[in-house]
């Protein structure tokens, strides 16, 4: 369970480099994910909470530093060939669904993630079965919306479906961020029940930025603190059981 | 009679423009100007290759592989040099004009006397206008079959998606940069095929005849829209040939009218002005509509 997953090593990263408005969002940032963990990132705006994950996930090129997954360098692998082991739920819904596309289409799209796609046809029509009993799973009607446009699907609907296809073919480590934060608090909630379930089932490895503090404490293994670029508290355990929010608040306000 | 087939058989010959400016325009969503240099680009290819002795099925086929080269390079130009869209197809097209003055040496090349697709004893024995109707009907049921094959192969999914939603494709692993270099290809492939199709069927090539060939490409696409409303992707790219076919007549009725052929560029562009106006108008009616309710229901 302790075997180190994901480890960033003095990472840097600079936006709007060798310009006057040069500013560092992350400072040389240390962290350690080991596999199973169920992270809880919290963090003020412009912490680098967004930015870490866009790190990890390739859209930003560090300025130096190291990220290690498995002990291997992917510093400078793409967007695409890190999708292989990772997966992502943005905190928009218009993101992470192909709008004109059907439920159906985009379950699909997400079952092949990482994968080479060739010219065979998609067979569609063998994986509708398979797509109701998953989607029935999700409790908000997404099972009889197999074949509508994502488009006409509500807020709720689309985020739990870019959920699911986060899911679908089991990443090595999962970023969720503040992927519940667009909805309604009972819709909010409900998908927050069901994130938690299915990372605890499938025993998935998993960082969760949320600026929710009952979340952060309700839900993982380990939390987080991200300050000017760097990871100024973690707690795991049975010491993260003992945080309270009263707690967490005086962190805050000593950090500031 | 005559007049109805010969627009049929030009609807169909150049419904093949539509279905290449759809996997741009309406797949990835965006407007590749280069469409306009790659037309004269497949005629002139194609011309010129057969007055050197080619086949004409081979110098057809080159001029889908010449016009999808220079797709290649709009592409190159937007997704790695970071040019945008529409500039990335001006300067191609732009460039196309040269490159189709030297590949054809002069600015008008005839056919006249030289083999074509059209020239064979089956087409030739037809009555009037019915070779392009029935080289139109082979031409766009192989060409829009195998793209709606392509659309619904995993591949072909990626694709859609590119132009859907491109955060979430390259968060999906599916490189976006390679898929828009792709569509552009085969885009510009089609475009320039048609190209050749119409040369041969006018009998020469122009390197002005590029001129307003995005106009006409969009309108077999919004005709076709406009007229058939909601269908499925599939029934998209049918409702294209379809659209091509409609358009041609609209044409027809105009020059009925009076006008005359050098007017057609600017009917073109108020036809598909208006078409493309159609969601507008169509709001400010229901707004009357509902307005007249409101005050009708207000007691």
């Amino acid at each position: 369970m302790t075997e180190p997953l994901l480890e960033l090593k003095n990472v840097v990263l600079k936006v709007n480099r060798n310009t006057p408005e040069e500013v560092t969002i992350l400072n040389h940032l240390n962290l350690t994910v080991n596999a199973g963990d169920f992270i809880t990132v919290l963090g003020s705006n412009g912490a680098g909470k967004s930015t870490l994950f866009n790190a990890i996930g390739g859209d930003l090129t560090i300025d130096s530093g190291q990220i290690l997954l498995h002990g291997k360098d992917i510093t400078h692998d793409s967007v695409e060939k890190r999708t292989r082991f990772l997966s992502r739920v943005f905190q928009d819904p218009k993101l992470g669904t192909a709008p004109r596309m059907t439920v159906a289409e985009n379950l699909l799209l997400a079952e092949r993630r990482g994968q080479r796609r060739g010219l065979a046809p998609r067979r569609l029509a063998r994986e509708m079965d398979h797509y109701a009993q998953l989607t029935a799973t999700m409790h908000n009607g997404l099972d009889q919306r197999l074949s509508t446009a994502t488009g006409n699907l509500s807020g709720g609907q689309r985020q739990a479906l870019s959920f699911l296809m986060a899911t679908l073919k089991r990443p090595e480590v999962l970023l969720l961020d503040e992927h519940t934060a667009a909805l309604d608090p009972q819709t909010s909630h409900d998908l927050m029940q069901l994130t938690n379930q299915r990372v605890q089932q499938e025993r998935l490895t998993c960082l969760m930025i949320t600026h929710h503090l009952e979340d952060a404490l309700t839900y993982g293994n380990r939390l987080i603190v991200l300050h000017r670029g760097q990871v100024t508290f973690d707690v795991a355990g049975a010491e993260k059981q003992a945080l309270t929010t009263e707690k967490l608040y005086s962190f805050f306000a000593e950090i500031e | 009679m005559s007049l109805i087939v010969s627009a049929i058989g030009q609807g169909l010959l150049w419904a093949v423009l539509g279905v290449g400016l759809f996997l741009t325009f309406r797949i990835l969503d965006f407007a590749d100007m280069t469409v306009e240099g790659t037309f004269p680009l497949g005629a002139a290819t194609c011309v010129a290759a057969i007055s050197n002795g080619m086949s004409p099925i081979v110098a057809t086929l080159l001029a889908f592989i010449v016009g999808s080269l220079a797709g290649l390079i709009t592409g190159l130009l937007y997704t790695k040099g970071h040019i945008p869209i529409l500039l990335a197809g001006i300067l191609v097209m732009t460039a196309c004009y040269s490159v189709n003055l030297r590949i054809m040496g002069r600015a008008n090349v005839s056919l006249l006397g030289k083999a074509t697709l059209f020239k064979n004893a089956f087409l030739e024995n037809l009555p009037q206008y019915f070779d392009s109707v029935v080289l139109g009907i082979v031409v766009m049921v192989v060409v829009t079959s195998l793209v709606i094959y392509f659309l619904q192969t995993q591949l072909g999914q990626g694709f859609i998606a590119t132009g859907d939603n491109q955060t979430m494709a390259r968060s999906l692993g599916i490189n976006t940069d390679n898929m828009k270099i792709m569509g552009l290809m085969v885009s510009n492939g089609l475009i320039a095929f048609g190209g050749a199709l119409v040369a041969q069927n006018n009998g020469y090539a122009d390197v002005n005849m590029g001129i307003g060939i995005i106009v006409i490409a969009l309108a077999s696409i919004i005709i076709g829209e406009v007229a058939f409303g909601d269908l499925t992707l599939n029934q998209r790219l049918v409702a294209v040939t379809l659209g091509s076919i409609l358009y041609r007549f609209v044409l027809l009725i105009v020059l009925k009218l009076g006008f005359n052929a050098n007017d057609l560029n600017l009917l073109s562009a108020i036809v598909l002005a208006l078409c493309m106006m159609l969601p507008v108008f169509k709001r400010a009616f229901n707004f009357k509509h509902i307005l007249k309710r409101g005050l009708d229901t207000n007691d």
